[in-house]
């Protein structure tokens, strides 16, 4: 069986087709999904892309949150289905409360587009099975707000469940709290990062390398041995 | 305050307009209303005063932009030219691209943020009204000096809306240039380049035609930002001494832009749209009278039926607004309500507010009353045309005859002096490191992206299925252009063919970006005249043609211009993106060729400017044969697999270029100086025609007799090795202390 894994694409995401691009190439089935749309469509996972959804108005992801395919997602999401966020994804996955803590803006202030080294911190979830525990990883980190924060006894319960996924290496681009990139649910289904894993599949676009193709490849393992 | 109706108007033919206040001549006025056979109204004025001004109708320009269609190559590639919103080049393969590089340079220095937000708003949607999806943008820029207050306002600002908007916008950033430079102290240069893909059969125009067919304007909401003169007009005529103060400044929304993209995509692709133009400068009125003086009937509007942000505003403002995201499409009667169920899919607001008709006149109504009753073609087309007087500045003898010599500016001879000089070259604002900038743009967006800055040009994926790819690169350099602007344009020109052609890619279309003073001066008028008569013979050699661009005037304070500085956005073809060269020397061992001819040119080059704040003599002498003969030797040499590396040696001459890909592959140079060369003028002088590649060890028979045969000269100047870039018997310079030097220079300065 093949995997059909979603991706949504709200009003102002960026990164849709990039991830439908990346689901491919791993070689799962691609789902457009409609942020209008409750219906899933039959998918085993999905992917809330990066972007600007509602050009962030409000903040970002808040108003996302609120669309009709995120009632079906948070329902589904708690019942175990694997959802990942990246960037946007991840501040609509903060917003919408299944996953702690919440993003605020770099703390330079500027908008940042680099390669970013990472850690795997955590390869026991639904995404990240592939990546060896420990593995340092390089992908492309591009955001405004992406300042990952939450008050010290929520960190502290991260940190003590293994729920730190990824660290970032050499350097902390954007102030986030003890380097945190990405985060689990306490199930593991659900994971936000703010990196995108998306921009580092093809060996010659991007960053140049394919490190980023574990996480696909991870969720279509799980989704088929299940 | 009374309706100034087009009855109201021949009734009452003596009533004084404002027309000096909008902007325009005397003469032109009376041509107006020679035109309509009796005076305008206040909303016919109010369009001819917009779409007649210097930045809509070219009248200073055009009778010297001519020649870029006079002398246009042949070119089998070019499948719309010049006039419509942007040119089209085919690229193989059913693909086409469309590109174009405007200027937003005014707004900018007024409220940088929003000013260059918009230029990329106004670039990207003229992209999207030739039907083609925009795939990237490139933003050519320069500042006042690095030292300057106002630079740290102006700069960041700059950066910031340029990011905001592109960045929401999920278009990647792919190149451009930061250049700084005390003339542009006042008149920053912002320009902002866009390009889009489509397929062949997807081309789309701006045209009005088939009685019936319905006029929507869709996007945002139509506000009082961006009127410029109405509000003079709306003031000083019709509301009786209160002048309502707008910002002039346009306000961009990125999120609304990328609604509209997906949302005329759709339409086109769903093969729903006849004619389709966007709202930019001129607003309302230009997208009506262009659309209707393209198409073969008349148009009528009613005005009442403008969604507004401002209830209160008066029917010329409505003309006049240039409130950004808004388009205006023609659309069939029966295809109306499938248009209208996409624009509502994509929550873009989108209002049936007039018809085509089978007359010739663009009629407006307000209220039921006609308030515009034009020839559309007398607003669009017809405006003056000037043949504004030039000569030769009487200062340019002189300058040019201020040449850099050694007698005239100190040369580093010492092994010491020339490691110093290296070292402040490379630290040096305009040579520096540039991703302070570059790295608050995403870059990465819709995954195609296969160079982006600092390579030497931006490289896009078009078909992931074959990896067809479209490279560009811009350039300008406004020192050359003030020493000889005949040379200096076509010197840019050079530079962008050369940069795409590093890359792999065949060179095939220009646009260009014409950034000069005041008309009004004949010495910047002179500098104008030629260099787009350098541009245009220089594309005709290149076989290269101009598809479009635009003109900015009037870019200086008081009587200080700006140096000439025409932006030229080269255009390129790789059938195979895996192919491509990047400018990175990474393999230990490989060995450096200097392709071309160096010869003492150091006028107008970066060294006379870092050591000596020097400007004088004439700038590099130009062999645009010999141009072509590179760009073939360097495509060849890309998609045989003889060079791992290239990098095109432009200002700052051997050594920046040396230095850059040194850095970027991590790895050192053992460089020595050719014979007959003096070690000053092999590392500094800024020689046209150049590039420096890396060789494998396998391949440089195969290479060298290629370029023998072909006549072009290929020195082996070093090899790759090491941590340190040495030139023998000179000095050894740390790659560790090269990147110390050529960072983080662009933060100290806004520090």
């Amino acid at each position: 069986m093949t995997a059909r894994v979603g991706v949504v694409t709200f009003p102002g995401s960026l990164d849709d087709r990039d991830a439908l691009r990346a689901v491919k190439l791993a070689g799962a089935e691609p789902v457009a999904l409609w942020h209008r749309d409750t219906d899933l469509h039959q998918v085993d996972a999905v992917v809330l892309p990066g972007g600007f959804s509602y050009g962030d108005y409000l903040r970002a992801g808040a108003i996302s949150r609120f669309s009709p395919v995120m009632e079906t997602i948070i329902e589904q999401a708690k019942a175990g289905m694997p959802v990942l966020g990246i960037c946007n994804g991840f501040q609509v996955l903060t917003e919408s409360h299944l996953l702690p803590g919440a993003m605020l803006r770099n703390n330079h202030l500027h908008f940042v587009c680099k390669d970013q080294k990472l850690r795997v911190e955590n390869n026991t979830t639904a995404w990240t099975s592939d990546y060896a525990q420990g593995q340092e990883i390089m992908i492309p980190l591009k955001n405004m707000d992406g300042r990952f924060t939450a008050d010290r006894r929520t960190i502290d319960e991260l940190e003590a469940e293994g729920r730190v996924v990824f660290r970032y290496l050499d350097g902390n681009p954007n102030g986030s709290i003890d380097d945190i990139a990405g985060i689990t649910n306490a199930a593991g289904n659900v994971v936000g990062l703010m990196p995108h894993p998306e921009h580092a599949v093809e060996p010659l676009i991007g960053t140049g390398g394919t490190d980023g193709t574990g996480f696909f490849t991870s969720i279509i393992k799980r989704l088929v041995n299940a | 305050m009374t309706l100034d109706t087009v009855k109201n108007a021949t009734e009452t033919p003596d009533v004084e307009l404002p027309w000096a206040a909008l902007g325009l001549k005397e003469d032109e006025y009376l041509k107006i209303r020679e035109i309509l056979g009796r005076r305008p109204t206040g909303a016919e004025l109010a369009m001819y005063s917009v779409m007649w001004s210097e930045h809509c109708s070219y009248k200073s320009s055009k009778v010297h932009l001519r020649q870029f269609g006079e002398k246009a190559p042949q070119s089998d590639a070019m499948l719309v030219g010049i006039g419509e919103n942007a040119g089209v080049v085919d690229v193989g393969q059913g693909y086409a691209v469309t590109f174009k590089i405007e200027s937003h340079n005014h707004p900018s220095y007024v409220e940088p943020y929003q000013g260059a937000a918009t230029g990329v708003g106004g670039i990207v949607r003229d992209i999207i009204s030739m039907g083609a999806r925009p795939v990237a943008v490139m933003d050519p820029l320069r500042f006042g000096a690095p030292d300057h207050p106002d630079t740290k306002r102006v700069l960041p600002g700059v950066v910031a809306g340029i990011g905001g908007y592109g960045n929401c916008l999920g278009l990647p950033n792919i190149g451009g240039e930061v250049v700084f430079d005390a003339c542009y102290q006042g008149n920053p240069l912002v320009n902002a380049l866009a390009v889009g893909v489509m397929k062949h059969e997807d081309i789309h125009l701006a045209k009005a035609s088939g009685a019936g067919n319905k006029v929507v304007l869709y996007g945002a909401r139509t506000g009082g930002d961006g009127i410029g003169g109405a509000s003079i007009l709306a003031s000083e005529t019709f509301e009786g001494g209160t002048p309502t103060k707008r910002p002039a400044v346009q306000v961009g929304d990125p999120f609304q832009e990328k609604l509209l993209i997906e949302c005329t995509l759709e339409a086109f692709r769903a093969q729903l749209v006849v004619g389709i133009q966007d709202l930019g400068a001129a607003g309302l009125s230009c997208a009506t009278s262009e659309l209707a003086s393209n198409g073969s009937g008349g148009m009528r509007c009613d005005l009442d039926d403008v969604p507004l942000r401002d209830a209160t505003l008066t029917p010329e403002e409505i003309l006049m607004s240039e409130s950004q995201e808004r388009m205006c499409a023609v659309v069939e009667p029966e295809k109306i309500d499938a248009f209208l169920a996409i624009c509502e899919k994509w929550d873009v607001t989108a209002t049936v507010i007039g018809e085509v008709t089978d007359g010739d006149r663009l009629e407006i109504f307000w209220h039921g009353e006609k308030i515009v009753d034009v020839d559309p073609r007398t607003v669009a087309h017809d405006g003056p045309v000037y043949e504004r007087p030039y000569h030769r500045p009487s200062w340019q003898d002189a300058l040019q005859a201020d040449a850099p010599t050694a007698e005239r500016l100190a040369r580093p001879a010492t092994g010491d002096e020339l490691r110093a000089a290296v070292l402040q070259l490379v630290g040096s604002v305009n040579q520096a490191d540039k991703s302070w900038i570059t790295s608050q743009y995403d870059r990465f967006v819709l995954g195609n992206t296969v160079l982006a800055m600092p390579e030497d040009s931006g490289m896009i994926r078009v078909d992931e299925s074959t990896n067809l790819g479209v490279a560009i690169a811009t350039d300008g350099n406004g020192r050359y252009t003030k020493l000889d602007p005949y040379t200096g344009s076509q010197l840019a020109l050079a530079e962008a063919y050369r940069n795409v052609a590093a890359t792999g890619a065949k060179p095939l279309a220009v646009s260009d970006c014409l950034n000069f003073g005041s008309p009004e001066d004949p010495e910047v008028m002179w500098q104008f005249a030629e260099a787009t008569r350098g541009l245009a013979d220089g594309c005709l050699t290149l076989g290269t043609p101009v598809t479009g661009g635009n003109v900015s005037l009037y870019n200086q304070t008081g009587a200080e211009a700006i140096h000439p500085t025409p932006v030229v956005a080269v255009l390129g073809v790789i059938d195979d993106v895996t192919r491509r060269t990047p400018m990175a020397f990474a393999e230990e061992g490989q060995l450096v060729y200097l392709l071309g001819t160096t010869e003492d040119e150091l006028g107008g080059s970066a060294w006379a400017q870092v050591a000596h704040d020097h400007l004088g003599g004439l700038p590099p002498k130009l062999d645009l044969d010999r141009e072509k003969l590179l760009a073939e030797i360097l495509i060849a040499a890309s998609r045989d697999g003889m060079i791992d590396a290239a990098h095109d040696l432009s200002d700052g001459g051997l050594i920046q270029a040396a230095v850059e890909s040194a850095l970027k592959g991590g790895q050192g140079l053992r460089l020595i100086v050719p014979d007959g060369l003096d070690p000053f003028v092999f590392l500094f002088s800024e020689s046209a025609g150049r590039a420096i590649v890396s060789v494998p060890r396998s391949e440089e028979l195969r290479f060298t007799e290629m370029c023998g045969v072909r006549g072009l000269p290929a020195t082996r100047i070093g090899v790759v090795d090491g941590d340190v870039v040495e030139l023998q018997g000179q000095f050894t310079l740390p790659l560790a202390e090269l990147r110390e030097a050529n960072t983080g220079v662009i933060e100290a300065l806004l520090a």
